[in-house]
Parts: structure tokens; C-alpha cells; sequence
């Protein structure tokens, strides 16, 4: 393998690392916030045990986000300068504002909150979570704009480089504009199965019901908002899509011929390497409405596009890796669908007063942890993979992106010293985020937590 | 004033403050088992830094976010030239903030001092690499025409660099000795004190001959100045520290660490990475800039927005600006 392959194997195996840890902290951070609104507004204790137990788990997630975001900034300068040097002028801005407007609000307040308990009046504390969770949502918002520009550049013009000549246009990007409340909602989402299948577990046992029951209903709430959420923005984002990157879309149902209409297939036994399969199970006309809006509308395929691009673009392979984007596609969908499923029936379980379910229920429950990972995971490895062979698409490809001056073994060294870390970190914060979550929720003695309380709550 | 010399003085800042704030906080962590005689004592120190030190952090992230936006061609330049020495500081980075975040999250000795050693070293490595890194970005460094390093990594780890890594190391040591000295009481407060006296005599050494050497290699009359205040305020600090002026001994530091970053920016200048092959190959604020379009709205955010960072920053130490006991 040379530079350039494992150069994109590191950055993958760091950015789906990293992105891990965000959906938890966009998504809790704003149910910490309500639970603690709760506890402000009701002063029932119950409140507020969970907004420490689910603020405790909340920061064992946050500190792996910080951690390994650090490196996404570093990365692009390390292992893609060519790719820096192409699109600084742009790009750049917003991982600065970033940085400015977002990630300054968030640590700083989320230190006030940690150590405030007591400390700060209570409506100011409160103020101090509510700042977190809009941090998050903004820094997300800078970092997609960016991102989007890979999908989709506007805005700019090429003078050796890629120069920026409008901003507003950068940050108002169609893509932009449906990828951010895709990926936000799919972020509360995640938040939401966290509380839910932790609560879950204890339910199970019977424990804490004053603490579980609302907490699984509040995370089953989000769940289902996240849900149909991501299904309205996905709807939009896959017309945007199939507007841009053609390929993408004709990639992600493996459609080699154009079709009038085109099915979506929900699963495939074979190649999808345009040959026969050998079974599909098909559902008429749905590509045809998810990439134009209209049951019997013409989707490009594969073979199409790439002759087009061939004549737009100069002879190559303009393809994707087309089984990844098959599946990526289908799997994060399934995924997030079969939690919303999971949310569906909880809810149901524990309508009215009561507390139902069998014990295989509740172990399923618990599992459903895993769904938005999963769902988040093939999300961004469709989107990454399948605007291949570009980094910034139309304008520059991956291969002219990298580091001309870091050989091959350096980038390995620090591939394999990167995993290796994080894969202890990952069995670390595995450990401990099972350990907290299966813990009782702190006592609270009907009284405030008090000045000198914080160091067993933070240290 | 041009645009491209209103984000140099910017990203000078944001190191200074970057080294500034983080610069005490990898000092506490350095200094943790040479100041803490008991978990009682090292959940103390700890919490010293506890609520700020990754706010401190993002000085970095915002320094690092800025040069690529004001100036890619250094950040692409910087980046992946000194690629070696900023793993390492990843490395560290990343063990340092979990670290921090997960020691005490289990009630169990060997849990604990598995990670305090990883505060350590995760503070130590940085400190002594950030001067590596700096001096090599004064002295410059083998670029060739396309603006990419030609050296290799042992290339970096010349006698001068060496030097200046020791000094940030000793420095930062030093800042944060005068910062746990203020910040707690009793025991802590007075070993503290003691440390900072003790590694204050190897600063000040280390720190005239890195300055000095700077100025001899690349200073112009003005900033031998600049060197002149670091080393008085630096010297002063450790002077009223001995009289047990802990507040003036931390800010007097924090002048010093201020203005090494300043002395350093101000050697550079107005280069941003000198080639040591051919000055035609060097990269200096004009060609290494982006667009004067980027830079404008860079400006009006930066206008707006650092004041407001500085104001809720100074705000959460004054929340916490009570002393900590570890009793
Ligand atoms: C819980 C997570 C989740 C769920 C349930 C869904 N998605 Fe999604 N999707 C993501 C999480 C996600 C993501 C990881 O956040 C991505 C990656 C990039 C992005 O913008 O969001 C994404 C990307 C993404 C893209 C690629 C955009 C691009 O490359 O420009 C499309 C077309 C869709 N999604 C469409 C859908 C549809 C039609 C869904 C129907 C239910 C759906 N998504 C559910
Ligand atoms: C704004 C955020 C993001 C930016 C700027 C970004 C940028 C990039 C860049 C520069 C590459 C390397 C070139 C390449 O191989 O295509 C890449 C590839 C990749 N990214 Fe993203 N990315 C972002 C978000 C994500 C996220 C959140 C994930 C996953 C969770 C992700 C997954 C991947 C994967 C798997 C690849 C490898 C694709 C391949 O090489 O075939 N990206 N992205
Ligand atoms: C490859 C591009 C990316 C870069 C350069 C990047 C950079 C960073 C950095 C430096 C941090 C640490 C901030 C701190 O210390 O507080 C961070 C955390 C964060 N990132 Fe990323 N990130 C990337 C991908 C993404 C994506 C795609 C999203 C969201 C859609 C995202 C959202 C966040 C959020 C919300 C945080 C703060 C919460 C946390 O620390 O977990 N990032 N990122």
C-alpha cells in the first residue's frame, strides 16, 4: 500500500472514530439540558439524579470527542497538504469559526457546569448546559459547511488554488442546507438511544423508576423525532444528491442502465457489478421518488455518467466502489429505522403508569445501544466513499490530495500507533461507560448538591 | 495596516495565549507527583485546572483552525513537515485529556496511577515539543520550491531547537509551580512555591540563552527589547514569588511567557517559515496568505468574537477563583 492508500485509511478509521463520539454529545447534551430544565422548573429530585447520572455518562462521551478531534484538525495539514494548499482559502474559515464561535462556548461552559454545581446560582448553571448543547449544534453546523464544500464547492473561483468569492454562498449550500439537519437529527437520535437502552437495563431490574421511566420515554421521544427527522431530511438530501453527484445515487442502488422508472431494492444476493442477480427483492418506482421526486422519474445510471464524465472530465474511472455505497446506503437507514422501532414499542410498553415488557424485550432494548453507531458509521462511508474518486468533487481528486512529502512509512507508523490507541481508549470508555450506566443514580438527599460536592461528581 | 499582518499579529495572540494559559496547566500536570504526596493532595492539583484546561486547549485548536484559514500554505507547510513531532503531540494530547477526564472515575489506586502517569508524560512531551517546534519555525527549515520539507525528522532535533524545547519545558514547569502555589493552601501551596524557585533557576538560564541565541541569529535591534522584558519579567517573577506575592509571581510569568512568544513572532517576521535551502523558497506572510476576501471575514469574526471568548474565559476564573485545600 502506498502513501496516498494509507493516508485515506488512517483518515477514515479517525474520522468514523471521532464520529462516534459526536452524535452522543450533540444528542445528550441537549437531553441533559431538559432534564435539568426539569429539575429547575419542578424541583423533584428525581429530575435531578438523572440529569447527574446521564450528565456523568454524558462527560465520559464528551472527553473522547474532544480528544479526538484534535486530530481531525491536524490531520488534514499532515497527511493531505496539497489538499490544504488547494483549498485553504475556503475551507479554512470555517474550521476557524468553528473553533471561535463553538468549541470555546462549549468547554468553557461545560467547565462551568461540571464545577458549578452550587457554586453559580441555579438558572445560570442551567444557562451553562443550554450553552453546551447550542455549541454543539453550531460547531456541527461550521464543520458540514466544510464538508459540504467537498460535495458540492460553490462560491469560489480557481486561480492556481480554489479562492473564495463568496462566503455566504460556502455557508447557505444546498447540500449544507439539508446535511445539517440530517446529521443533527440523526445526532438526537443517537442521544436518545442512549438514555432509552440504558434505561432499559434498569427498568429491567425493576430499579430507580422514578428515574428510568421518564428517562426512557424522554430518550424514546427523541429517538422517534430523530427518526422521522432523518427520514424527511434524507428524502430531501437524496434529491439534492442525485442533482449533484449523479454517480452517487446511480452507486448507491448499484444501477449500472438508466431506468424509467427505477426501483430501490431493499436487499440484493449477488456481484452488483451490473451482471444478473441472483436475487433482489424490489420495490417499483421508489428510486424514481427518492431521486426525483416522482414515482416514474429517469435516474442516470452508472455506465451513462461515467461516459459523460468521461467527455467532461478526461478519460478515467469516475466510479465509486459501488458495494460499499449499496450498503452503506441501505444499512444506515435500516439501522436508524430498527431503533425507531425500538422506541415505537417502549413507548407503547410504558404508556400510562406502567412499566411492561418481557425480560427479551428489555435485552433487545439494551442491544438497540449499537443501532446508531452503526446507522452514523455507513452514513458517512456512503458519503465519503461514494463521492470517490474525488476529495473536492469536479475540482480536485483524492490522489493529487495528499501529502507530497510524507512517505509511506510515516503515515503507517502513525496509522498503526493511532489505532492502536484508540482501540485501547475504545475498550476503556466501553468499560466505563457500562460501569456508570449500570450504577444507581446518585442520591440526592432532597437537598442542592452543595460547594464541595463537584469533586466526586467531576474528579 | 494589511490584512496579512492583522493575521500574523492574530495568530501570534492565539500561541500566546495558547502558551500562556495551556503553558501552567502542562506545568501542573508535569508537576503532579513532585507536588502531591497523597490522592488527597493529586485530586487537589488536579482540580486546580479541572474546570479550565480545556478551554485552555482550544486556544490550540483556534490557533491551528486560523493558520490554515489566514495562511494555508504555512499551515500545509508546517503541518506536514513536522509531521513526527506533532504525532507525538497528538499522542500525548489525546492520553492527556483522557486522562484527565477518567482518573477519577474509578476508586482504585492502581486505576489512578496508571493515569496520573499519563498526566505527566501527556504534559511534558508537549511542552518540550512545542519549543522544538517553535525554534525550528524561527531558525527555518529545508523547503524546496514547492513550499514542501525536504529534511528529514532527525533534521529537527538540532542543538538550537533543543534548547528552545528545554526552555518551554522548564517555563511552563515554572508557570505552573507560580500557578498551584496561588491557586491552593497549606502543604501544596508551599511545595509549590518551592518548586517554582527551584525550576525557576534552570528557566532563567535556559530561557537567556535561548532568547539571546535567537536574537544573535535572526534579531534586529528592536527586538533585543523584546528579549530584554521577557527576561526581567521572568526574573521578577521568581524575585516576588521568594517574597510570597503569588498573584504578581503569576502574572509577572505570564508576562514572560507572553512575551517569548512575542520575541519569537517578532524574530520571524515577515516570514512565516524561513527555508534554510534558498530565502526564494521561504514562505512569508504575502505568499503564504489567502485571499484578502477570507482574511476580511476572518477579521470581522475575529473582532466580534475573541473579546466575548476573553470576557466568559476571565469570568469562569473569577467563578473559581477560590483557593483549593486538600482536606
Ligand atoms: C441515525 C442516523 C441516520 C439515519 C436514520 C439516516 N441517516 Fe442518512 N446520513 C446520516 C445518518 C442517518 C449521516 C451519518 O449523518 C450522514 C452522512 C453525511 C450526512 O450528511 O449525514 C447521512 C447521509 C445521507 C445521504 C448522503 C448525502 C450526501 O452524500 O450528500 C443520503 C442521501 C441520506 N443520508 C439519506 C437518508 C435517508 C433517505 C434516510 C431514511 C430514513 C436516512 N438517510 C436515514
Ligand atoms: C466535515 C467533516 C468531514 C470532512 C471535512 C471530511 C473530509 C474527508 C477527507 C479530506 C477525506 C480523505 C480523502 C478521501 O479518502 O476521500 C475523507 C475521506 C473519508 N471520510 Fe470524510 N470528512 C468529514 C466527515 C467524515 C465523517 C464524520 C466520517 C465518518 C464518520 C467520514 C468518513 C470518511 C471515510 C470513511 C473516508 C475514506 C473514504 C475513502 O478514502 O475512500 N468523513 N473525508
Ligand atoms: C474532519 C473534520 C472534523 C474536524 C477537523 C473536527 C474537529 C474537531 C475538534 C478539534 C474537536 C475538539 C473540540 C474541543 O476540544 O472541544 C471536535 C469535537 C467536536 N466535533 Fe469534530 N471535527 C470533524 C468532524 C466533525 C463532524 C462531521 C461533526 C458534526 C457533524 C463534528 C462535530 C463535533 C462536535 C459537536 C464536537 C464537540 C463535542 C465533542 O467534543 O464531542 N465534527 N471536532
Amino acid at each position: 500500500m502506498g502513501a496516498l492508500d494509507l493516508a485515506r485509511w488512517q483518515f477514515g478509521i479517525t474520522t468514523v472514530y471521532h464520529f462516534l463520539f459526536v452524535p452522543v454529545t450533540i444528542g445528550m447534551s441537549l437531553l441533559v439540558a431538559i432534564l435539568n430544565t426539569a429539575w429547575v422548573r419542578t424541583g423533584k429530585p428525581a429530575y435531578l439524579r438523572a440529569t447527574k447520572f446521564w450528565g456523568t455518562l454524558f462527560l465520559i462521551n464528551f472527553a473522547m470527542g474532544v480528544v479526538t478531534g484534535i486530530v481531525q484538525e491536524f490531520q488534514f495539514g499532515m497527511n493531505w497538504s496539497s489538499y490544504s494548499r488547494f483549498v485553504g482559502d475556503i475551507f479554512g474559515a470555517p474550521l476557524a469559526l468553528e473553533a471561535l464561535v463553538a468549541f470555546f462556548l462549549e468547554s468553557t461552559f461545560l467547565g462551568l457546569w461540571i464545577f458549578g454545581w452550587g457554586r453559580l446560582p441555579k438558572g445560570v448553571h442551567l444557562a451553562c448546559i443550554w450553552v453546551v448543547a447550542i455549541g454543539t449544534v453550531v460547531s456541527a453546523y461550521f464543520i458540514l459547511a466544510a464538508n459540504s464544500f467537498m460535495q458540492w464547492p460553490v462560491g469560489f473561483t480557481i486561480n492556481h488554488r480554489a479562492e473564495l468569492v463568496d462566503f455566504g454562498q460556502v455557508l447557505t449550500n444546498k447540500v449544507m442546507l439539508a446535511t445539517f439537519p440530517h446529521t443533527v437529527l440523526g445526532c438526537w437520535l443517537a442521544g436518545g438511544v442512549i438514555l432509552m437502552a440504558v434505561s432499559s437495563w434498569h427498568l429491567a431490574r425493576k430499579r430507580d423508576l422514578d428515574v428510568f421511566r421518564p428517562s426512557l420515554r424522554l430518550g424514546a421521544v427523541a429517538v422517534l423525532v430523530g427518526a422521522v427527522g432523518t427520514l424527511v431530511s434524507g428524502d430531501i438530501l437524496g434529491k439534492i444528491m442525485t442533482e449533484t453527484q449523479p454517480m452517487k445515487m446511480a452507486a448507491a442502488e448499484a444501477l449500472y442502465e438508466t431506468r424509467q422508472p427505477a426501483p430501490f431494492s431493499l436487499f440484493t444476493v449477488g456481484t452488483l457489478d451490473g451482471t444478473e442477480p441472483i436475487f433482489s427483492l424490489e420495490i417499483p418506482g421508489l428510486l424514481s421518488q427518492l431521486a426525483t421526486g416522482s414515482f416514474d422519474g429517469k435516474v442516470q445510471g452508472i455506465n451513462d455518467i461515467q461516459a459523460a464524465y468521461e467527455r467532461r472530465f478526461g478519460p478515467g474511472d469516475y466510479r465509486p466502489y459501488i458495494p460499499i455505497a449499496y450498503w452503506g446506503f441501505r444499512l444506515m437507514i435500516g439501522f436508524g429505522m430498527l431503533a425507531a422501532l425500538v422506541a415505537f414499542v417502549l413507548l407503547w410498553l410504558t404508556r400510562g403508569k406502567r412499566v411492561r415488557g418481557r425480560d427479551w424485550i428489555w435485552r433487545a432494548a439494551v442491544w438497540s445501544v449499537v443501532l446508531p453507531f452503526l446507522a452514523h458509521s455507513f452514513g458517512w462511508i456512503f458519503t465519503e466513499m461514494a463521492r470517490q474518486p474525488w476529495i473536492v468533487f469536479s475540482q480536485m481528486k483524492t490522489a493529487a490530495g495528499v501529502s507530497p512529502s510524507v512517505g509511506a512509512g510515516t503515515v503507517l507508523t502513525s496509522l498503526i500507533v493511532l489505532t492502536l490507541l484508540y482501540g485501547a481508549l475504545a475498550v476503556v470508555e466501553v468499560g466505563l461507560m457500562i460501569r456508570y450506566g449500570t450504577k444507581a443514580p446518585p442520591v440526592a438527599d432532597g437537598a442542592e448538591p452543595h460547594d464541595g460536592d463537584e469533586m466526586s461528581f467531576a474528579y | 495596516m494589511e490584512l496579512t499582518e492583522v493575521w500574523f499579529v492574530a495568530i501570534a495572540v492565539l500561541w500566546l495565549g495558547y502558551f500562556v494559559l495551556e503553558g501552567f496547566d502542562f506545568g501542573v500536570g508535569m508537576l503532579l507527583p513532585v507536588v502531591a504526596g497523597n490522592a488527597k493532595e493529586r485530586g487537589a492539583v488536579i482540580e486546580t485546572i479541572g474546570p479550565v484546561w480545556d478551554g485552555n486547549e482550544v486556544w490550540l485548536i483556534t490557533a491551528g483552525g486560523a493558520t490554515f484559514a489566514a495562511f494555508p500554505e504555512w499551515y500545509a507547510s508546517l503541518f506536514s513537515g513536522f509531521y513526527l513531532p506533532l504525532l507525538l503531540i497528538l499522542l500525548a494530547l489525546i492520553v492527556r485529556g483522557v486522562a484527565l477526564e477518567y482518573r477519577a472515575k474509578r476508586d482504585s489506586t492502581a486505576w489512578r496511577r496508571r493515569w496520573d502517569a499519563g498526566i505527566v508524560a501527556g504534559s511534558a512531551v508537549p511542552a518540550l515539543l512545542w519549543g522544538v517546534a517553535f525554534a525550528n519555525i524561527v531558525r527555518g527549515v529545508p523547503l524546496d520550491g514547492r513550499h514542501e520539507y525536504t529534511g528529514t525528522p532527525v533534521d529537527l532535533l538540532n542543538p538550537y531547537a533543543l534548547v528552545g524545547g528545554l526552555t518551554t519545558l522548564t517555563l511552563f514547569a515554572t508557570h505552573g509551580a507560580v500557578f498551584l502555589a496561588l491557586k491552593t493552601t497549606g502543604e501544596i501551596s508551599l511545595r509549590a512555591a518551592a518548586v517554582a524557585r527551584r525550576a525557576g533557576v534552570a528557566a532563567v538560564v535556559l530561557l537567556a540563552v535561548f532568547l539571546i541565541w535567537t536574537q544573535v541569529q535572526g534579531g534586529r535591534p528592536g527586538t533585543a527589547v523584546l528579549v530584554a522584558v521577557a527576561l526581567l519579567s521572568f526574573a521578577s517573577a521568581l524575585g516576588v514569588l521568594a517574597r510570597g506575592r503569588q498573584g504578581w509571581a503569576f502574572l509577572l510569568s505570564a508576562v514572560a511567557v507572553g512575551m517569548t512568544v512575542i520575541t519569537l513572532f517578532a524574530v520571524l517576521h515577515p516570514d512565516v517559515l524561513p527555508s534554510t535551502i534558498d530565502p526564494a523558497n521561504s514562505l512569508n506572510v504575502e505568499n503564504a496568505a489567502a485571499t484578502p476576501r477570507t482574511l476580511g471575514i476572518m477579521t470581522w469574526v475575529a473582532v466580534i468574537f475573541l473579546p466575548l471568548v476573553l470576557l466568559y474565559q476571565g469570568w469562569t476564573y473569577w467563578v473559581f477563583r477560590r483557593r483549593i485545600s486538600a482536606d
